[in-house]
């Protein structure tokens, strides 16, 4: 049976700053299709430097990240910018919303570098919002939502152009908890329809609710549960 | 190297895709709707530059089209010839026959002369002090001279056969001010009444006609005490020839003594006047270069503002699949879609300055198109240059460094 390549790996990857700063040591992590993955530590464990990482938008020092199968290495910044636009979808904390563009252009923001007509853009887009349940929020400016449906049209903006792998950095982080809850909710329900997630939280009890959860503090990988690994 | 990975198969890299120009332009003008208070006070430094330069070529090209229409309207082939200083410093009468003898002058189509009368000063009535003369030249006048220069009478008739052998009079336009005079009324000169016939219009090329009252060559000879030698020839003659005349006039006038003689083309001096406008208005030019300049410095200013309060657009921009390139197109996009609105709000302002001004001044109105050309295009390359470095620094932000910032 051959297998499709990880979505992510990671091999043997440490990431030094300027000053001696090592965020994360010799860690080796990954990441299949169809996972829903939760990387979970406490702040300044090095999880954030290990989805900038997975994410493609920064280098390691030393080892080798690879996306589909290809060394990030050996990609230029235009190779590597076609990579983020079409393989990888991101959702930070803090959303990123463009105050004044409606839920749906922020949502086409997504597709923008893919060089596809306006139109096509926006018909994606509200697909896309569709699919996040707020098919009815179309028109609507980010400060015209409530916090739990800003982050929907952001999950909405990582999904439009059908990634491979959806990147989630704290999600909750900037909800109240009910918000919080359906976001989970939602990301459980993308994965049930065969979406690759991985999110990154310092919320065990977020963790906890997910198939895999990979434990990571002081920049290294402490435990990686996960029955498909345990099987490996 | 783990060989399950070297056996399974990758898909190939997603294809690469370029900006299109209309999402280039979209996401320049996006920029500037987010924050459209600083866009409109940074752009306002280049739109006063651009209104600078445009009003002041187009009150320029106006001015200059006015005094083209009326150099036009009075021909720039009018010779006049008058007596000069000689080498020994006299001012030796030009020949009697002098009229004729410039006739003789092939692409001569007119000549035709004024005689000084010395010592005879016009006054409305006996009871002014004859040493009273208010600048006013009392001159016999050949009865072409109407014609040759092109004159137009303001009321009343001008000399003919009969009336030039009666004492009767034509008033140049100053003249006529000055004394009060209408066609009908009558003047004195040197203890007789002369009749007025008639009044003339102002003469461009000819001033000295308006300041001077105009009698029949016989009555200055036979009642004033005219020596009949002509002060002033005034010729016309083909456009292409003028500059051959001009150079045999001399000559032909007075053949003795040809330095002693002055020829001259009174339509120079309106020439001279549009050379005169061309420096003030590099002048004025230099100034409104010098508010372009400033204007470029302030959208580099707000631009490089702009590039550090987007790091996170940026960093978003980046991870959604943006190149360093097109950050920085975008940014530059930005600029100069920041200059050129200013540069056309300056072309708009400037353009009803001209209107209004030119309406104001009775003047044609010209659309200075060069100006407004050369102020788009300065301003295009303004946004450029001042959105060069600030674009270069987008470019170069680093997509995790802009998404942590703030």
């Amino acid at each position: 049976m051959t297998e499709a390549p990880p979505v992510i790996e990671l091999d043997r990857v440490t990431k030094s700053y300027p000053g001696g700063v090592r965020a994360l040591h010799d860690a080796s992590l990954r990441i299949w299709p169809d996972e829903l993955t939760a990387i979970v530590g406490p702040s300044g464990s090095g999880k954030s430097t290990m989805l900038q990482l997975m994410g493609t938008l920064d280098r390691p020092t030393s080892g080798t990240v690879r996306i589909l199968g290809h060394d990030v290495a050996e990609l230029d910044d235009v190779q590597l910018s076609a990579v983020r636009a079409n393989w990888i979808g991101f959702v930070f904390q803090q959303f990123y919303l463009t105050s004044h563009l409606t839920a749906v252009q922020n949502v086409a923001n997504g597709l923008f570098y893919h060089g596809i007509a306006r139109k096509k853009r926006l018909r994606e887009a509200a697909t896309a919002l569709e699919r996040v349940g707020l098919g009815h929020r179309l028109g609507h400016r980010p400060q015209e939502l409530s916090g739990g449906e800003r982050q929907r049209v952001a999950i909405a903006r990582a999904l439009v152009a059908r990634p491979a792998i959806v990147l989630a950095d704290e999600p909750t982080g900037a909800l109240d908890s009910r918000s919080g809850d359906t976001i989970i909710e939602l990301l459980h329900e993308l994965h049930s329809e065969g979406t690759t997630i991985t999110v990154i939280t310092h919320d065990n009890g977020i963790a906890a609710a997910f198939d895999r959860q990979v434990e990571i503090l002081d920049g290294e990988i402490r435990s990686d549960r996960s029955a498909r690994l345990g099987a490996a | 190297m783990n060989p399950s990975i070297a056996t399974t198969p990758s898909p190939p890299l997603p294809r690469t895709a370029r900006l299109r120009t209309s999402d280039l332009i979209g996401v320049g003008l996006l920029g500037l709707r987010g924050r459209p208070l600083r866009a409109i006070l940074s752009g306002l430094g280049i739109a006063i530059g651009i209104a600078a330069m445009v009003a002041v070529l187009g009150v320029g090209a106006a001015s200059q089209a006015q005094l083209l229409d009326k150099i036009a309207g009075l021909g720039t082939n009018l010779l006049t010839v008058e007596p000069g200083q000689n080498l020994v410093g006299q001012n030796p009468p030009l020949p009697d026959e002098v009229v004729d003898m410039i006739k003789r002058i092939g692409p001569i189509q007119s000549a035709t002369a004024t005689g000084t009368v010395k010592g005879a000063t016009v006054r409305r009535t006996d009871k002014i002090d004859p040493r009273e003369s208010q600048g006013i030249e009392v001159a016999a006048a050949r009865l072409d001279l109407l014609d040759t220069l092109g004159g137009k009478l303001a009321g009343g008739t001008w000399l003919n056969q009969a009336t030039a052998r009666y004492p009767a009079i034509v008033l140049g336009s100053t003249t006529a001010q000055l004394l009060g005079a209408e066609p009908g009324g009558q003047v004195f000169i040197s203890g007789q009444w002369f009749t007025v016939i008639g009044v003339l219009e102002p003469l461009d090329l000819a001033p000295e006609i308006n300041t001077s009252a105009l009698v029949g060559w016989d009555v200055a000879t036979g009642r004033l005490g005219f020596d009949g030698h002509p002060t002033r020839v005034y010729t016309r003659s083909v456009d292409e020839s003028v500059d051959a005349v001009r150079a045999v006039l001399a000559r032909t006038a007075n053949p003795q003594d040809p330095s002693a003689v002055k020829v001259s083309r009174p339509s120079d001096a309106l020439t001279a006047q549009l050379a005169a406008k061309n420096t003030f208005n590099s002048l004025l030019i230099g100034l409104g270069a010098v508010s372009l300049l400033v204007g470029g410095v302030g959208v580099a200013n707000t631009m490089i503002i702009s590039v550090l309060e987007r790091r996170q657009e940026i960093g978003l921009r980046r991870a959604l699949g943006a190149r360093r390139r097109q950050i920085l197109l975008q940014f530059l996009t930005e600029a100069v879609a920041l200059s050129v609105l200013g540069g056309l709000a300056g072309a708009a302002i400037g353009l009803a300055g001209v209107t209004v001004y030119a309406t104001f001044q009775g003047w044609p109105t010209v659309i200075p198109t060069t100006g407004i050309a050369g102020g788009v295009t300065a301003s295009i390359a303004i946004g450029a240059i001042a959105g060069l470095y600030p674009a270069m620094r987008a470019g170069r932000l680093p997509p995790t460094e802009a998404l942590t910032a703030g």
